[in-house]
């Protein structure tokens, strides 16, 4: 009987970390494989990709802690790309009435500050219409979808791609921060490792990130208890929404272009990244360690993937089977069983 | 008449079910302690004992709702062992459920037939409206119900609801059914009506399980009574050897003399006035009364008589249509918790579960969330872990909360403990009126005591209680005052000092 116990709390663990593990052999495996994946180059790589997909996981992290998700996250980085790009570039197709590049802390603002009225109406209609975040963020997905294809039919631009960016913003954002071993490591990886910290003091240190655990793990006591829901809620899909207008900012000096599907289903991978670190949609749970994990892991994963030349197909295979386990995994955890 | 009736046919022996020394444990609490049960075919068993005696939790292991630890169950000399509630009913063993588990959104038949939706014909799988309304007419006929079967249920009374989940049960051949204290939102007219079919029931051989606190009730309905205190079992006997007096005692025990602490709290000025509140959405409709400082102020009533929305309307989690509050001689708006708790009020609502705890969280943060803003660094908005810490390790020691540490998840607390946490959490944002909604619901006896204990402290430190519960013994033993709710109304008040259950029962009736 005894024994059978153990066996069952082995099983357990294995089962519960089960994430993890499948994770550690894939890496173990690949580098037996390809050696080359556990070399400098390569790691400074995982990093750096980590680094900018983490500030979008951060983002959408606080919208699954509230029980909710928001799959509007890929569009605004594509219209705050396409809005960096056009305004910080040398070629002025969509304001061609414009000579000169806009100063570059101005345009970060307003990026942020698109991306924060999209999370003000996602998070508007999500605390006073009681609408479920998913059906909320996929009509402003949608919306801003359109805003985007409107918006790169401005002038002369005729819908193409916006590249030929101005130097200063490509400098500023993938300029090397400092080089190990012959190795650059890219500016961004400094913004958005800031960028974790400010989420880290919001999500632990503030009254608003406590009042956003208890909205999260129950709404209803939530306001018994004198928490401001409707503020707190709208509160975290804009945090989000600016995260993303960030995340957008970086991508078009990343990628040195911006077009319509620029961001596009980043927000998968967010969402599979925090499902990962252990934020879950019980709602309540999550911590921006366990994000920084999540987006770490999965991208050791897709790098390993491309070492070992998987199809590209495939990889959306693999992605919608590891989400899919990874939520299995957690559900487990917050069952009741009788 | 029917009583005689009854006890002739209780002529017929035969032994339907039998439960036999079942055992359940919970986490620190041993609900059920070797209980038996035995019920023969044409009677009415009376399943009597107060709140937390384990009345439910063998209910619950007879339906596999929980596994119970040791122990069998017999029905009709057969070894059974249901898996779930589902396997019961095909078993034939029925509950009309306190809290009717219905689809509200569906009409009665949908309720009736659901999970086993008659088909139009062997080979066609499609489901047969047809069949099913004529069925439910049938049924409804056989059992003087008289109930549209395609009327939408959430739109019909409670009373009507309990009606379709009786017939369902019915409808099911069922041999045992339990009723778990179905007249507690029933009217006279009502309960007369669902005696008449329990009598029905009875006499054609079925054995009726009757949970129920009202003892009138018990002694004219049941063949049988079975008492049950702290999870034991007590006492089997015939109802016509019972008197009122001798069921209070078994149920009681002889914890009966000091059940609740000496009351020494003394009753001050007037500081909360209450003017004609009436609530929007409720039926809540004018009442008015004042109360002291340092007085424990009771608000009794049946269920669903406006006593919860009175407190709701007051701390502003409801919305109002008219009335004024005061304190301390001041108005005060009250539009939201948020206001209420800026204006010292604090409320513990009803359903600790939906509306009370933050399961997942721990300890600490449940400690501390309706009052953060306290625990900043000094001139930085930022929560200090420390002074957290003490505050939760306050709220533990003076509440004597049993937890392993603050970093402890609430949910895997007793209810009593879960309570202690939330009454904490709301000591913290220095309350001068208390809304208490049915404070000791679900908690073990000795909690209750300890809880009683802390709410008499409250008033001695000059704070204002106000009270809600169910359980008169509960108003009678704590409060200085008690205000009766009936219908939404205020039907009366009285001093808890001279007034007797029967006075305040014949008040709760007033408006019903």
């Amino acid at each position: 009987m005894a024994e059978k116990e153990k066996l069952k709390k082995i099983g357990d663990i294995l089962l519960n970390n089960a994430m993890y593990i499948i994770i550690a052999v894939a890496v173990v495996y690949i580098a037996i494989m390809r050696p080359t994946f556990i070399k400098l180059p390569s790691i400074v790589n995982i990093l750096s990709l980590t680094a900018a997909k983490l500030p979008i996981a951060l983002g959408i992290g606080g919208c699954i802690v509230l029980t909710g998700t928001d799959i509007s996250a890929g569009r605004v980085v594509g219209l705050t790309a396409c809005i960096s790009a056009s305004l910080l570039t040398t070629v002025f197709k969509v304001f061609p009435g414009m000579t000169s590049a806009a100063p570059l802390p101005l345009v970060l603002l307003l990026v942020i500050g698109v991306g924060a009225l999209v999370g003000f109406v996602n998070g508007f209609s999500v605390a006073k219409f009681k609408l479920h975040p998913f059906i909320v963020t996929l009509s402003t997905q949608l919306i801003v979808y359109g805003i985007i294809l409107m918006y790169l039919m401005r002038g002369v631009n005729n819908g193409q791609t916006l590249s030929g960016l101005a130097d200063n913003y490509r400098s500023f954002i993938t300029g090397t921060l400092f080089s190990i071993g012959g190795v650059a490591v890219p500016k961004y990886v400094l913004y958005s490792f800031i960028l974790t910290i400010i989420m880290w003091i919001i999500w632990n240190k503030t009254t608003f990130g406590k009042n956003m655990f208890a909205v999260g793990s129950n709404e209803e006591a939530a306001n018994v208890s004198g928490v401001n829901v409707m503020r707190t809620i709208i509160m975290v899909f804009m945090l989000a929404g600016m995260m993303y207008g960030i995340t957008g900012f970086l991508d078009g000096a990343r990628i040195a272009s911006a077009n319509a599907n620029t961001g596009l289903n980043y927000e998968c991978d967010a969402i599979a990244a925090c499902v990962i670190g252990g934020v879950s949609f019980v709602g309540g749970i999550g911590r921006i360690s366990g994000i920084v994990v999540g987006v770490l892991l999965l991208q050791i994963i897709f790098t390993g993937l491309n070492f070992l030349a998987v199809d590209a197909n495939m990889l959306y295979i693999i992605k919608g089977l590891i989400i899919l386990i990874a939520c299995a995994i957690d559900m487990r955890k917050y069952l009741v069983r009788k | 008449m029917q009583e005689t009736n009854a006890s002739a046919k209780g002529g017929n022996q035969n032994v339907l079910l039998k439960m036999e020394g079942i055992c359940k444990e919970f986490p620190g609490v041993k609900a059920l302690d070797h209980v038996s049960l035995t019920v023969k075919a044409g009677t009415v068993h009376a399943l009597m004992g107060e709140n937390g005696a384990g009345k439910s939790t063998l209910m619950k292991c007879l339906f596999g709702v929980y596994s119970k630890d040791s122990g069998d169950i017999f029905l009709e000399g057969r070894k059974v062992e249901f898996k779930n509630s589902k396997e019961a009913l095909e078993n034939g063993v029925a509950m009309v459920h306190q809290e009717l588990n219905q689809a509200l959104k569906r009409n009665v038949m949908d309720n009736m037939w659901l999970g086993r939706f008659p088909r139009i014909s062997r080979w066609c799988p499609l489901t047969s409206e047809k069949k099913m309304y004529d069925e439910t007419k049938k049924l409804f006929a056989d059992l003087e119900i008289n109930v549209d079967p395609k009327r939408v249920m959430s739109t019909m009374p409670v009373s009507q609801r309990q009606m379709v989940e009786i017939a369902k049960a019915v409808s099911y051949q069922s041999k045992i059914i339990v009723f778990d204290e179905p007249t507690s939102s029933l009217t006279e007219e009502e309960v007369e009506h669902l005696f008449k079919i329990i009598n029905m029931l009875r006499d054609r051989g079925c054995g009726i399980i009757y949970i129920s606190h009202k003892m009138e009730e018990i002694l004219r309905i049941s063949d049988e009574v079975t008492i049950m205190r702290d999870g034991q079992w007590i006492a089997t006997r015939p109802a016509k050897s019972l008197t009122m007096n001798e069921i209070i005692k078994l149920m009681v025990g002889r914890e009966l003399t000091n059940r609740y602490p000496e009351k020494d709290n003394v009753v001050g000025d007037p500081l909360l006035e209450v003017k004609s509140l009436t609530a929007m959405y409720s039926k809540l409709k004018d009442v008015s009364f004042v109360a002291k400082k340092g007085e424990v102020l009771g608000v009794a009533g049946l269920d669903s008589s406006g006593r919860t929305e009175l407190l709701e309307n007051i701390f502003g989690i409801a919305t109002r249509k008219s009335g004024e509050i005061y304190l301390h001689g001041k108005r005060v708006m009250n539009r939201n918790a948020r206001e209420s708790i800026a204006n010292k009020f604090a409320m513990l609502t009803e359903e600790r579960r939906a509306t009370g705890i933050f399961a997942i969280r721990d300890i600490q943060a449940n400690t501390t969330i309706s009052s953060l803003r306290k625990y900043h660094y000094k001139g930085i908005p930022l929560l200090s872990d420390k002074k957290l810490a003490e505050v939760t390790e306050w709220g533990i020691s003076a509440m004597r909360t049993k937890t392993p540490n603050q970093k402890t998840q609430i949910r895997s607390l007793s209810g009593g403990n879960q309570q202690k946490v939330i009454l904490a959490r709301w000591l913290l944002t220095d309350p001068e009126v208390l809304l208490l909604d049915e404070p000791t619901r679900g908690i073990d006896v000795g909690a209750k005591y300890e809880i009683y204990q802390l709410i008499l402290n409250l008033a001695k430190e000059g704070k204002t209680v106000i009270m809600v519960s169910s359980e008169m013994p509960e108003l009678l033993g704590v409060c200085d005052r008690i205000l009766v709710m009936s219908g939404g109304q205020l039907a009366g008040e009285v001093d808890a000092k001279t007034t007797t259950q029967e006075e305040i029962m014949t008040l709760a009736a007033k408006y019903a």
